[in-house]
């Protein structure tokens, strides 16, 4: 063992980005090689770039004091959110370049080698699921769901800034091995004995593994702060009958989050098991059972799922009855709906794997049970479809996307419904089928809900709209993309072409790849449209600006907020007297009334450098254990429990923000509310609209 | 409760629990029982003693209890049942057509 | 006469500490159900590999009764002990006698680990070493995994008795007392599992 070893472990000149340029003999592995040191390099320009803005415009400190220590839930959601948003670029590059390489792999051929492929469709999924989906979602509820309920904060501050801190890390991991190569060709699935070490002994799988699992941790722990919130920090009178049904999702998100992370962490941690220490879990050999990780994987993989619909559910609970200007139908069948596929969600796992051997009469009960959450969610689109029947429709932007979602959404469902079938399944699984149904799913459902969602609160968060017309043209491009992109998969699945394919010889398939092709490059397109929609309206924030909080006529009680929201939230502690809280006390007039009770101290916690501690060192560990650098992991654990334990020696944990200073903020709230216009509904997209709405249901005969 | 009576059910659970645990251990120790009748005995002396941890060291009751921490714990016990059962279930089922 | 949270309530007369305690020992309660999950899974997993000694020891070759009844009774009255602990400080019985039944505690458990690591190094002489096949696999996935936790709560112990030489009783270690309360019983819960599948399980 030379100083080299102990030092960098296994890390060596193997793993910098050039090093498969270098071997390369093929034309192909010359054009693959550039693409893959071309994403390192663009990697780490981008990192380099901000770094520069940062220091240039001496920003560093404010990033540390105003964002990174801070323990409001309000900026850890934004933060989340655009952790996603930088995943999601990456990936949909990624997807780019895979569908690029079906068109182009007609024949053999294409840009890049069948290694490199592999890795490409692993970061995919696992980015998108665990760095896109799962971060997006959690800010959203991280920032809206206190603010629904009445609460200053979340139960939790800190362990909220934890979560975030160990996501962060999790996603910088799978960075970092864009430039120290290479990342799983598992898939972002895992299976052994592919992943083993007896196959795959390299850093790759080892990769995914630590990045998964510090997801995975952050995603439990935020689990436990969402259930303990809804559960305790309601405000009075907001019984769970009367809470938005953006609360209820979010609640049975939490509790799938809770009772799904620990199978994968159990499945992953196993995995690690057999990998470093040479046990016998998964391996084909010495007692090994390699079913136990689809088993298990799957046993966390299907309430993943729910855990990315059911936000995206409670995103469009609030669009449909917002826009529609009518409370929404059905609450009650609705909570019961939710509660049903959390619960149901636990009893369809062999579906994902009802090929690998089961006999009929078990595959053929999983089946049924599978079709069975097809009934709870087709309640929820009829409850929505009769929100908007007889209300008045506006067709902004979150409802074109909540219109697509419809209308694709019960179209991917009967597909899955297709594929409940273990007799239909054999045929289709793992063909393109499946990939154009789950992609079905999750972009007209999740990402269709995390645009619109986005588009709904971004005012509420930052104090101006976004432009509508870039927001239309994105709309349109990424419904007419998603179609291009993924029907004809669906065709191509049934003609026989399996997923995950580099090259093919199959000429027929060809021209469903370009139409694909095509597709992606709308969806790219529509991206775009996405970023110069925010620069757009950053530059015309002051035409935008909403600042007295109600721009769309909401329901709930964060449209009772100023926006930006203050950081303690609610001036006063709140008193609730039905479902809609908010519409509630517009009808009444009361919405712009001082505080019954006048205005007291608020206690809100400080911010603490105990969250980004732990991320940055969770990520040092995760970098040590997959390079074998054990130094480095020994002492990045130590600083993780030091941190916890200096933590619970720490008795200044609170601020007080003083009654005048919350006065002070209320005051201004009110002269800007008096002095703006109130504005009908038919006029919120028109710059007169400062975010004073005048209830709908006042309107007469409009 | 007051402290003479908080302090008895913890004396009471200990008992329990001790008297569970060592009629267990009797019968895995001298061998008393056949093994599928010692199977059966210890994992009801399991689930017993479970029940007296929560019941005297936990203090939890049906009765009394803030409705979300009952939820919880039949939640948690449902979700046991399936995943555990689930699972050998489905690797007996896998392992017979091997 | 209703309980706010699970575990030991305090009890009006703690004041803010009680109304704090409920969100706290709740949060904690929830974590503690993840746990259970995690855990039951690895059961399941001893359960399914358990049978697959790949013609190495197997359970009655390397399982001692003696021993895992000594550390059963000791972790078992550790828990009571425990229990106590947060008694005395429900009912202000005086720092003193609280942090003498931490202590007890504390030397219970870790009396407990010592012994458990001294079977463990017992098998692995006779060759009962994880590499050897899926059971001793599941087997040192599972033990140690519980034995691992024992030890973070002795060290959550330790810093408890430090805040509390640091700060005395106030509010955050009295919530603090509570968790660490319900994980020494719910590893105890645990340890009920483990020594009827795995120990009883494998020498019935």
């Amino acid at each position: 063992m030379n100083a080299h070893d102990i030092l960098l472990g296994r890390l060596d000149a193997t793993a910098l980005p050039w090093h498969e340029l270098l071997l390369a003999d093929t034309r192909l592995e010359v054009i693959s090689g550039i693409v893959g040191l071309s994403a390192a390099i663009i990697a780490v320009a981008g990192a380099l770039l901000v770094a520069t803005a940062l220091t240039w415009r001496r920003l560093w400190g404010p990033l540390w004091r105003d964002w990174l220590t801070s323990v409001d839930h309000k900026k850890i959601g934004i933060m989340y959110m655009v952790l996603a948003c930088v995943m999601l670029a990456r990936a949909v590059v990624e997807a780019g370049v895979m569908r690029l390489q079906q068109a182009l792999g007609s024949g053999g051929g294409g840009i890049v080698t069948p290694d490199h492929f592999g890795q490409l469709f692993s970061t995919h999924g696992t980015i998108m699921i665990f760095f896109v989906a799962m971060p997006f979602l959690t800010g959203l509820i991280n920032f809206v769901m206190p603010l629904q309920i009445g609460a200053r904060d979340v139960s939790f501050p800190l362990l909220n800034s934890v979560s975030l801190g160990l996501t962060a890390a999790g996603a910088v991991l799978v960075m970092v091995s864009l430039v120290l190569q290479p990342f799983s060709t598992g898939g972002w699935s895992g299976y052994p004995p592919f992943t083993d070490a007896s196959f795959n002994p390299g850093a790759g799988p080892d990769y995914w593994i630590w990045a998964v699992t510090l997801s995975s941790l952050g995603s439990t722990l935020t689990g436990i702060n969402f259930t303990v919130t809804i559960y305790k920090e309601r405000c009075e009178g907001m019984h769970m009958m009367r809470m938005p049904m953006f609360c209820w999702t979010s609640l049975c998100t939490a509790i799938l989050m809770i009772f799904a992370m620990p199978p994968l962490t159990v499945a992953t941690g196993l995995l690690a098991l057999d990998r470093y220490l040479g046990f016998h879990i998964f391996t084909n050999d010495g007692g090994g059972n390699v079913m136990m990780f689809a088993n298990l994987f799957w046993l966390f993989g299907h309430p993943e799922v729910y855990i990315l619909i059911l936000p995206a559910f409670g995103v469009w609970n609030e669009v449909f009855s917002t826009f529609s200007g009518k409370g929404l139908f059905g609450y009650r069948a609705l909570v019961m709906a939710t509660m049903c596929i959390a619960v149901l969600s636990f009893t369809v796992w062999v579906h994902h794997f009802f090929t690998m051997g089961q006999s009929t009469e078990l595959n053929a009960i999983f089946g049924i049970a599978t079709m069975a959450i097809g009934i709870p969610t087709g309640v929820k689109i009829y409850d929505w479809m009769l929100t908007m029947y007889r209300g008045r429709v506006r067709i902004t932007v979150p409802m074109v996307y909540g219109v697509g979602f419809l209308f694709l959404f019960v179209l991917g469902g009967t597909t899955g419904v297709i594929l409940a079938n273990p007799s239909i399944d054999y045929q289709v699984h793992n063909t393109l089928f499946l990939v154009a149904h789950f992609h079905n799913m999750v972009i007209p459902g999740t990402l269709f809900g995390m645009i619109a969602g986005y588009t709904l609160w971004f005012p509420k968060a930052f104090g101006f709209r976004l432009n509508d017309c870039w927001g239309y043209r994105a709309a349109g491009l990424w419904i007419v993309g998603f179609l291009l992109a993924f029907f004809p998969l669906y065709i191509l699945g049934l003609m026989g072409m399996p997923r995950r394919m580099v090259a093919y010889f199959e000429g027929a398939w060809l021209p469903w790849t370009l139409v694909a092709l095509t597709g992606a490059a709308l969806i790219v397109l529509a991206l775009l449209c996405l970023a110069v929609q925010l620069v757009v309206s950053l530059r015309n924030r002051a035409e935008l600006a909403v600042p007295v909080g109600d721009p769309w006529d909401g329901r709930s009680l964060e449209w009772a907020l100023p926006a930006p929201v203050p950081e303690w939230n609610f001036p006063a502690l709140l008193v609730v007297e039905g479902r809609d809280a908010f519409m509630e006390l517009k009808m009444k007039g009361d919405h712009l009334d001082r505080p019954r009770d006048g205005f007291i101290d608020i206690s809100m916690p400080r911010p603490s450098c105990v969250g980004p501690v732990v991320g940055a060192a969770g990520l040092i560990a995760g970098f040590g254990l997959t390079w074998h650098i054990w130094w480095l992991t020994v002492v990045s654990l130590t600083v993780i429990v030091a941190a916890m334990v200096a933590r619970s020696f720490v008795r200044e944990t609170h601020r007080t923000v003083p009654a005048a200073e919350v006065e002070a903020r209320w005051n201004a709230w009110r002269t800007l509310a008096d002095a703006s216009p109130r504005i009908r509904r038919r006029d919120e997209q028109r710059q007169a609209n400062r975010g004073h709405a005048f209830p709908a249901a006042r309107e007469g005969g409009e | 409760m007051n402290r003479r009576q908080e302090r008895r059910s913890y004396a009471i659970g200990y008992g329990l629990a001790l008297a569970l645990t060592l009629l267990v251990f009797a019968l895995v120790g001298f061998d008393l029982l056949p093994r599928r009748s010692t199977l059966w005995v210890a994992g009801v002396a399991a689930v017993m003693q479970i029940v007296v941890h929560f019941r005297f060291f936990l203090h939890i009751r049906l009765k009394g209890q803030t409705r979300e921490d009952l939820q919880l714990i039949l939640f948690t016990t449902l979700l046991l049942l399936l995943m555990g059962g689930g699972t050998i279930w489905i690797m007996t089922d896998l392992s017979r057509r091997m | 006469m209703s309980s706010r949270h699970p575990g030991l309530n305090l009890g009006e007369a703690h004041g803010a500490a009680h109304e704090a305690a409920e969100k706290e020992v709740f949060g904690f309660w929830v974590f503690m159900m993840s746990d259970a999950i995690l855990f039951g899974l690895l059961f399941a997993t001893y359960v399914v590999l358990q049978g697959n000694t790949n013609g190495g020891p197997g359970p009655s070759d390397l399982f001692e009764i003696p021993s895992v009844l000594i550390q059963t009774v000791l972790l078992l009255t550790s828990s009571l002990t425990a229990g106590l602990a947060q008694l005395a400080m429900k009912h202000a019985l005086g720092t003193r006698r609280i942090v003498i039944w931490l202590l007890i505690s504390l030397a219970l458990a870790l009396s407990f680990i010592a012994l458990e690591v001294r079977d463990l190094l017992t098998m692995i002489s006779k060759g009962g070493i994880p590499e050897a096949s899926g059971f001793l696999s599941a087997f040192f996935a599972l033990i140690p995994l519980h034995g691992l936790h024992v030890v973070a709560a002795c060290l959550w112990l330790l810093a408890l008795l430090g805040q509390i030489a640091r700060y005395g009783l106030d509010d955050a270690v009295k919530t603090g007392m509570l968790r660490l309360g319900i994980l020494w019983h719910f590893l105890d819960i645990v340890w009920i599992g483990i020594f009827t599948i795995v120990y009883v399980g494998g020498l019935a």
